[in-house]
């Protein structure tokens, strides 16, 4: 409890006593291309195989005659949009981004970096964290779009390639019983997973004291916290906005 | 002036300053000495606000640091220059990008008075040509004089130095402590150095104070500190066997 608390007080740090609101917009842009751009890669590949198996392996189980077989992209669709991309690719992205937020603020802390800017009277935790959690609520939705689209792009291209579902069937499917408010529900959960992940990694990182080994710690425990945090927020928000 | 009155500092159960008291005169390299775990670097991080003191007060000029509002501390703060131990250059700017950061974030000055700014505290400690350069590709000496200039662009009145010559061979140290020495006769500024360094201390010690077990043991100049009478800083200066061989 006292560390929740602790992470709350981090982070009202964040938005007193700033600094002028033109000092962070070259930060964001930085952070953007560093947190976005650098992670189209990883996201894109991880999310087009996810989509090619979930495909195969729907395929595999749907073993009735009856079933018609564009229920298949049905599946592939729902849950690349609902729940594979979002929280997939926000886990995916834990790894990446949030360790690399963690062990950056953790290098800087134990360097003095982080004493340097205070002494200088500026708030370390709002220059250095702000951009970086601006820039992941702005970044994640877009990669997560990017993500649900390769996914079922991956699943069509797979089913096909493999004969369990033709093109037709397969496009077919994608327009059956669709809920445009889907789309909406991921990017919501997107965004609270883009808000837990960077400032649980930069909570990490600041308070980190010691030497490499404690900041190897934090990059961890900023990952494994971070996971701990989207599945638990997954489960609230799809109770909240699902039920 | 820079005045500190009783500074007392617990962490946990251990006392790391005991009612440490003393002031520090502008023009004046003042040095904090002491061995290791006695509480240099905790009292300058009290000085400088990194750390809050459980009693005591500092004041600046008169104003007590520790309880004035936000704003003036922001303001005693932009006063201050820091050197740290790892001279804490930010990794993922240049060398003018470091020294210019202060003016970038404190000044609201034109982009080329802030350049021209940054190159002339360069020019002062002699990196003029390293200006281009990452810090991870500079020497160790290189990173203090880009810290020293970085912590002197803003014209402060006061500087600290944390154990400028860690880390560094005799010659550079003796070059780093000449540097500090000059830019604070030349600035006027108040300048506080924790060093255990004999050369720094025989060399721009202009007033010293011994630290031992978190307390101030002995005051004093470089030209009294081999005579103080005092056994902890005779036994901490007689470490060094070249003092030793010299009193022979």
């Amino acid at each position: 409890m006292s560390r929740l608390g602790s992470y709350l007080i981090f982070l009202g740090t964040l938005f007193r006593n700033r600094e002028k609101i033109g000092v962070y917009l070259k930060l964001i842009l930085n952070e953007c291309t560093s947190i976005g751009v650098g992670s189209i890669f990883i996201v894109a590949l991880v999310n087009t195989f996810i989509g090619a198996v979930t495909c195969v392996q729907t395929a595999y189980n749907l073993t009735n005659p009856f079933v018609p077989k564009n229920i298949i992209a049905l599946i592939v669709r729902d849950s690349s949009i609902l729940e594979l991309a979002p929280t997939l690719s926000c886990i995916v992205l834990a790894g990446k981004v949030g360790s690399n937020i963690a062990s950056e603020l953790g290098t800087m802390r134990i360097t003095e970096q982080i004493d340097a800017l205070e002494v200088m009277g500026i708030n370390s935790s709002s220059y250095l964290v702000l951009p970086k959690v601006i820039a992941s609520v702005l970044m994640f939705p877009l990669l997560v779009i990017m993500a649900g689209f390769l996914s079922i792009l991956g699943g069509y291209i797979a089913g096909t390639l493999a004969g369990v579902i033709s093109p037709e069937e397969y496009v077919s499917g994608l327009r059956v019983d669709y809920k445009p408010f889907g789309v909406v529900f991921a990017l919501i959960k997107t965004v609270v997973f883009a808000f837990l992940i960077s400032t649980i990694s930069a909570y990490r990182g600041y308070n980190v004291s010691g030497g490499a080994l404690e900041v190897g710690a934090a990059s961890t425990a900023a990952v494994t916290n971070s996971c701990v945090a989207i599945v638990a927020a997954d489960f609230i928000l799809t109770q909240l906005l699902l039920t | 002036m820079i005045e500190i009155k009783n500074i007392e500092k617990t962490f946990g159960d251990r006392q790391v300053l005991a009612g440490i008291s003393g002031s520090f005169k502008p023009g004046d390299t003042s040095l904090i000495i002491g061995g290791s775990g006695t509480g240099k670097s905790v009292l300058l991080k009290c000085m400088i606000g990194l750390i809050k003191p459980d009693l005591g007060e500092v004041l600046y000029d008169g104003r007590d640091f520790l309880t004035t509002d936000l704003n003036e501390q922001k303001t005693i703060r932009r006063e201050m220059g820091v050197l740290f131990q790892g001279s804490a250059l930010f990794d993922s700017k240049t060398v003018l990008e470091n020294v210019r950061f202060p003016l970038d974030m404190l000044t609201d000055q034109p982009e080329s008075e802030k350049v021209d700014r940054a190159q002339e505290c360069l020019r002062r400690v002699g990196l003029e040509n390293a200006a281009d350069r990452m810090p991870s590709e500079i020497s160790g000496g290189m990173k203090k004089r880009v810290g020293i200039a970085r912590a002197i662009v803003l014209n402060p009145k006061y500087l600290f130095c944390d154990e400028p010559n860690s880390g560094l061979d005799p010659l550079t140290s003796i070059k780093i402590d000449q540097l500090i020495s000059e830019i604070t006769d030349e600035y006027q500024i108040t300048t506080v150095v924790i060093t255990h360094d004999m050369n720094s201390m025989m060399e721009i010690g202009e007033k010293i104070m011994f630290l031992y077990q978190g307390k101030k043991l002995w005051e004093g100049t470089s030209a009294t500190l081999t005579h103080s009478g005092v056994d902890e800083l005779n036994e901490f200066i007689n470490a060094n066997k070249l003092i030793r061989e010299m009193e022979k």
